[in-house]
């Protein structure tokens, strides 16, 4: 599904070169649910930026179900946005003028899907993130996780195959928090590919490959089930104040 | 994406921000106002004057002595033109079998008085025939007497308006006034028939043509009124006059002026009037274009954000293009549609505060001023538009 192969990304701020990303090499495959991990400015939001095709890596080559991503016109990457991948965010970024039904409907009303489509489209995603009772109030109406679940919503009503997200129960109490993973996962189980970015090792413990991201580099991968219980702090992450309170 | 969906998607964001949405739209609303009045006023200008023209009946040639559309000869080396006078006015009659009818003019303004009452008004010294040529009517009494052209009796008729001011709630008829040194007998009161051609005919004293004459110590005419049949060439009479006063003074020194002739190039002026006032109030468009363009990058800052998310949501950048030229477009419109509303109630209002003027908005100026605000919410929504459509999507997001 993806593939990832030498791929390097460099900001240049004022004359200093800030090597965000430096020689990544990884593939998952299709349905596989992926958390990437790794200590604060290890480049994990750049990976993902770059795989959901928002930004574009300095060297390397990506490959997305068969084709060539560095090949493709801004607009193409942009269709390929549309269809194919789903973005949610740590602050959800809910449009606060509509409603929730507003919101989610607000990826086909760009992509010109016919107006009874996408009213059934959305009581279907927001029945499938269980907030259709909240269909009619604005954001500032709903809890964090509420909003984080419409959020879900909106990111997965255009069926794409890959969602990406961005450490999304950043903002989560534990509860909120588990009934997002819940959602999520339902979703994977039906064949989604899954990449969560995160520093909540109960979250990347639940998934099928943690990568973990020092200074740029993958330096290790392994199932998600083989996280070491205590020592966070011997593979460079924080403890997460969650075990110490 | 479909129109619709764009369009409810920028009601929706202007509706958030209601008040900033307003008051760009009220800027707007002035701007279109603005051209819908002073358009009507110059068209009500226009319409005025011609109007006036318009009810001398289409047959009349006014004889001006002198001669006003010489071209290229210098002034001064025709001689100086020969008086107009009732002679002038009696060959022509008697030399042009087209003329149906004919008024010698002789005006000025003098003091009319009625015991301590005094008006200044116009003088005017005709004939009988001044009644049908310029189509007034009595009220009271009888016009001037026939057969007196050259000896002009001692009598007045007056207007409307002249006689209610020297005789208020008093019968004018029969009352003897004065005119400059002159008394003479009220004869007649005429209609109310206001100003025609410059001349407010309700505050008139019309006297016999002789009387006035003498009583101007003048001797050329003002004018002569020359009416043709209805089937009359009105060109050819015009030449008919041109000649039959020329070979009487041995010189080209007469204008004929044809209603027409004064129509058009009264209406020419009056139309370019209203062009530039018409041009002043898109001065107050382009004011309101610069509010939307105001309004409009406050909005793309503000929503950094939203703009990042629909990039990521795979909305393309000719659709964020499209997305905020839409509200610009919309303010700009609906901007208009309520300038014209008001336009138009406030042209209304002028016509009830001053009935004889017809000002009226003219529909191309309408039209014109929804355009220019269509324009210009287009033009001046581009800028903030494409600033937003360039946002790093990345960088959007993250509210930087
Ligand atoms: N637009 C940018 N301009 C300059 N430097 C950037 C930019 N985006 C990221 N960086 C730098 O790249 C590096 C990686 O950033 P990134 O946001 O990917 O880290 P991260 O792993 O997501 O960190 P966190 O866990 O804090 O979110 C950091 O040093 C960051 O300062
Ligand atoms: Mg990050």
């Amino acid at each position: 599904m993806i593939e990832l192969a030498g791929i390097r990304r460099t900001f240049r701020v004022g004359d200093q070169e800030v090597r965000a990303l430096v020689d990544i090499d990884a593939s998952f495959e299709a349905g596989e649910y992926i958390a990437l991990m790794g200590p604060s400015g290890s480049g994990k939001s750049t990976l993902l930026n770059i795989l959901g095709c928002l930004d574009r890596p300095d060297a390397g080559t990506y490959r997305l179900a068969g084709r060539e991503v560095g090949d493709l016109s801004s607009h193409e990457l942009t269709l390929v946005r549309r269809h194919e991948i789903g973005f949610v965010f740590q602050f959800f970024h809910l449009v606060p003028r509509l409603t929730a039904a507003r919101n989610v409907e607000l990826p086909m009303l760009f992509a010109g899907v016919p107006r009874r489509e996408r009213r059934r489209r959305v009581e279907a995603a927001l029945a499938a993130v269980d907030i259709s009772n909240r269909a009619d109030h604005r954001p500032d109406q709903l809890s964090g996780g509420q909003r984080q679940r419409v959020a879900i919503a909106r990111a997965t009503v255009m069926e794409p195959r890959i969602l990406l997200a961005d450490e999304p129960t950043g903002n989560l109490d534990r509860d909120s928090s588990e009934r997002v993973l819940e959602v999520l996962e339902t979703m994977n189980a039906k064949g989604l590919t899954l990449v969560v970015v995160t520093h909540d090792p109960r979250v990347a413990r639940r998934a099928d490959r943690v990568l973990l991201l020092v200074d740029g580099q993958i330096a290790k991968s392994f199932r998600g089930s083989e996280l070491p219980a205590g020592n966070l702090a011997a593979l460079g992450l924080p403890t997460p104040p969650e075990s110490t309170s | 994406m479909r129109l619709r969906s764009l369009l409810g998607f920028g009601l929706e964001a202007l509706f958030a921000h209601r008040l900033r949405s307003l008051l760009s739209l009220v800027g707007m609303s002035i701007g279109v106002a603005a051209v819908v009045v002073l358009t009507g006023l110059g068209e009500g200008a226009r319409t005025y004057v011609t109007d006036q023209f318009a009810s001398l009946g289409s047959h009349l040639l006014i004889v001006v002595p002198g001669r006003v559309e010489t071209v290229g000869a210098l002034p001064g080396i025709g001689g100086t033109p020969k008086d107009l006078t009732l002679e002038d006015s009696e060959a022509l009659r008697r030399e042009i079998p087209e003329i149906r009818r004919i008024a010698p003019i002789a005006m000025a303004t003098e003091a009319v008085a009625h015991r301590e009452r005094r008006r200044q008004v116009a003088v005017v010294g005709a004939t009988p025939e001044f009644l049908e040529v310029r189509q007034l009517a009595m009220r009271r009494g009888t016009f001037l007497p026939p057969g007196e052209l050259r000896r002009g009796s001692a009598v007045a008729v007056l207007g409307a308006e002249t006689a209610a001011e020297l005789f208020p709630g008093e019968d004018a008829l029969g009352k003897v006034v004065r005119i400059g040194g002159l008394r003479v007998r009220v004869i007649g009161v005429l209609e109310p028939r206001g100003v025609q051609m410059g001349l407010n005919l309700d505050e008139v004293a019309v006297i016999p043509v002789a009387t006035a004459m003498r009583l101007f110590n003048r001797s050329s005419l003002f004018r002569i009124l020359v009416e043709g049949s209805s089937h009359t060439d009105l060109d050819r009479l015009s030449q008919r006059v041109i000649e039959v006063l020329t070979e009487r003074h041995g010189d080209e020194d007469v204008t004929c002026l044809t209603q027409e002739a004064m129509l058009s190039s009264f209406s020419q002026i009056l139309t370019a009037l209203t062009l530039a006032v018409g041009a002043i109030g898109a001065i107050s468009l382009a004011v309101a274009g610069i509010g939307i363009m105001n309004v409009m990058l406050v909005s793309v800052s503000e929503r950094t954000t939203e703009v990042g998310l629909l990039r990521a949501l795979g909305v393309s950048r000719d659709q964020i293009v499209g997305v905020f030229l839409v509200e610009a477009t919309l303010l700009s419109i609906l901007g208009g549609l309520v300038g014209t509303g008001l336009g138009l109630v406030g042209v209304r209002v002028l016509r009830l505060v001053y009935p004889a003027f017809p000002a009226a908005a003219p529909t191309w100026a309408i039209a014109a001023a929804l355009a220019t605000a269509l324009v210009v919410g287009l033009a001046f929504g581009v800028l903030p538009a494409r600033r937003a459509s360039r946002l790093d999507p990345v960088t959007a997001l993250n509210g930087r």
